[in-house]
């Protein structure tokens, strides 16, 4: 500020109740700084700007002891008003003793030798909840302070927010339905071959245990061939029905092909479980299925390996070795489950 | 033209004249009944189309459509955030007045893709005003018109609006504030209502 006051300005005219500032000068500042309080060296209010009165309608400021209506919070232990200007180049973090305990932020300059200090205070993050808290308007706020502007982003950039969130979970439902038609039989809702690779691909990757089931239907295109593809596809949907019933959530029913399936059981990879899980599904699947008066009859050849069986599993590997289980399923009569193993013959050897 | 823009249209079109004008709508425009997104772009001629399609549907032109939005914008429940972002142009319909030239920088704070027509505040006389809307597209000082006549409302001031060269690429709105306190403004609230506004929806 330019006025340097001098013992006119100040001094004769200060009363006990009012400011120490002739009056032009305290009209200025309460327009300049709506917000500021001029301290007594004594620690009294000599003045509160309008806004900051506004605060505490029915408590004039003026005359009360600073200390006592403000708790300081930085600089911490200041017990006397003129410490306050000394400290951090006069920077002050305070808020009201009684509700609602508004936090502010202020600067304090001292005004001469003789006389006191003035603060001036703003209400820095607080805003939001002091304009509600106090219904504050446009008014309250000089035209220099950028508080009004504050507001106007803060809720401009909600509203524009909200639309990109909005937008964001639209396109997040339209990406989900997506990956599912992706990776999913249209058929059966079972997983599809790209799936099951991200599945072995990602066991594999963190040496996770399980086991591998390849399923393939048997008699199944004699049901077609006879009863059509009408036939084949209620069958397809059945053996998904039954394949999902005896498989736990977590496991990955992958529908591999025409009458191919995988099954990968994440965590479990007891081969012995596994063959017993693999003879019930057998037995399930040859239960007669009825279709629009026709009945039909297939049963299933299962050959499955686990990662118990590999120092490092390639999942390449297994499933060439659960099709080499499968292969001597099938030749060894079908309806029948086989466990993998080194001394098994490989597909198309010992063929007679 | 910006998404929002498209929507405010859109939204217009569903609150004021029904969903099932919106349908037909949405569907010879060829952006389905789900419409526009709000915060991605779309070609000049979408709208273009589109508004055209609706004034002959409509039987009534562009200009008083764009009018019409204009106050809807400004009153309708859902689209109470615009209301009220606009209000935080001033405290009195003058300063909201001043504050106009403003408005383009101000929406660029919020969605820095959203171009909004330049505008010009000259004062010819006392109460009298002159404003310039210049815009690559014609209809924005139709829209403007139907906002300032709703906001002389919400302020409660007399105002009586006429515009020029109406969907033209500089339209030219003249005013005269009879009565700047004609009337109790409808309430403003710095701190918001119970909860920051929300999308249109």
């Amino acid at each position: 500020m330019s006025v340097e006051p001098g013992r006119g300005a100040i001094g004769e005219l200060a009363s006990a109740r009012g400011g120490f500032l002739e009056p032009i000068l305290q009209e200025a500042l309460d327009r300049l700084m709506p917000m500021h309080l001029q301290l007594r060296h004594s620690g009294h209010i000599a003045h509160a700007g309008p806004s900051l009165q506004k605060l505490r309608p029915d408590l004039p400021l003026s005359g009360r002891r600073f200390l006592e209506v403000f708790e300081i919070k930085r600089p911490s232990g200041v017990t006397r008003v003129s410490d306050l200007a000394r400290a951090d180049g006069g920077r002050v973090k305070l808020a009201f003793r009684d509700a609602p305990r508004t936090g502010m932020a202020g600067l304090v300059a001292p005004l001469s030798a003789d006389h006191g200090l003035i603060v001036n205070l703003s209400f820095g993050f607080n805003i939001i909840e002091a304009v509600q808290d106090y219904d504050l308007t446009n008014a309250d706020f000089a035209a220099t302070d950028l508080a009004v502007e504050m507001l106007y982003l803060v809720e401009a950039k909600t509203a524009a927010l909200n639309e990109w969130k909005a937008l964001n979970q639209r396109l997040q439902g339209a990406m989900t339905a997506v990956e599912k038609q992706a990776s999913s039989d249209m058929l059966t809702g079972l997983a599809n071959r790209r799936a099951m690779e991200d599945v072995l691909e990602r066991l594999t990757t963190s040496k996770a245990s399980f086991g591998l089931m390849n399923l393939d239907l048997d008699f199944f295109k004699s049901v077609n061939d006879t009863l059509g593809h009408a036939a084949g596809d209620h069958v397809l949907r059945e053996v998904a029905d039954i394949l999902r019933a005896e498989t736990r959530l977590s496991d990955v029913i992958v529908r591999a092909g025409g009458d191919e399936f995988v099954l990968v059981f994440v965590g479990l990879s007891n081969p012995d479980r596994l063959a017993a899980l693999g003879r019930r599904i057998i037995s399930r699947l040859e239960e007669p299925i009825p279709f629009e008066g026709d009945t039909c009859n297939i049963s299933g050849s299962i050959g499955l390996t686990v990662s118990d069986f590999y120092t490092t599993t390639d999942a390449e590997e297994m499933m060439q070795h659960a099709d080499t289980a499968l292969y001597a399923s099938k030749r060894g009569g079908r309806g029948r489950v086989t466990v993998y193993a080194s001394d098994l013959p490989g597909i198309g050897e010992g063929c007679d | 033209m910006h998404g929002l823009i498209n929507r405010a249209v859109q939204c217009f079109v569903r609150d004021i004249y029904g969903p099932e004008i919106w349908a037909k709508l949405g569907a010879e425009v060829g952006v389905g009944t789900s419409g526009f997104e709000a915060m991605l772009s779309y070609e000049d001629e979408v709208t273009l189309t589109m508004l055209t399609a609706l004034s002959r549907m409509r039987g009534q032109p562009v200009e008083d459509i764009l009018e019409d939005l204009g106050t809807y914008l400004v009153t309708h429940p859902n689209t109470r955030a615009i209301r009220r972002l606009l209000r935080f142009g001033g405290q009195s319909f003058l300063e909201l007045l001043y504050s106009l030239d403003d408005l383009p920088d101000r929406a660029r704070l919020a969605v820095p893709e959203l171009e909004l027509p330049q505008l010009h505040l000259t004062e010819l006389e006392p109460g009298r005003f002159r404003l310039e809307v210049a815009a690559r597209q014609g209809g924005f000082g139709a829209v403007m018109t139907g906002i300032l006549r709703a906001l002389a409302d919400d302020f409660g001031a007399l105002a009586f609006l006429e515009l020029g060269g109406a969907m033209e690429r500089r339209e030219v709105i003249t005013i005269n504030l009879l009565d700047p306190e004609f009337a109790e403004a409808k309430q403003f609230y710095l701190g918001g209502e119970a909860q920051l506004p929300g999308s249109a929806e």
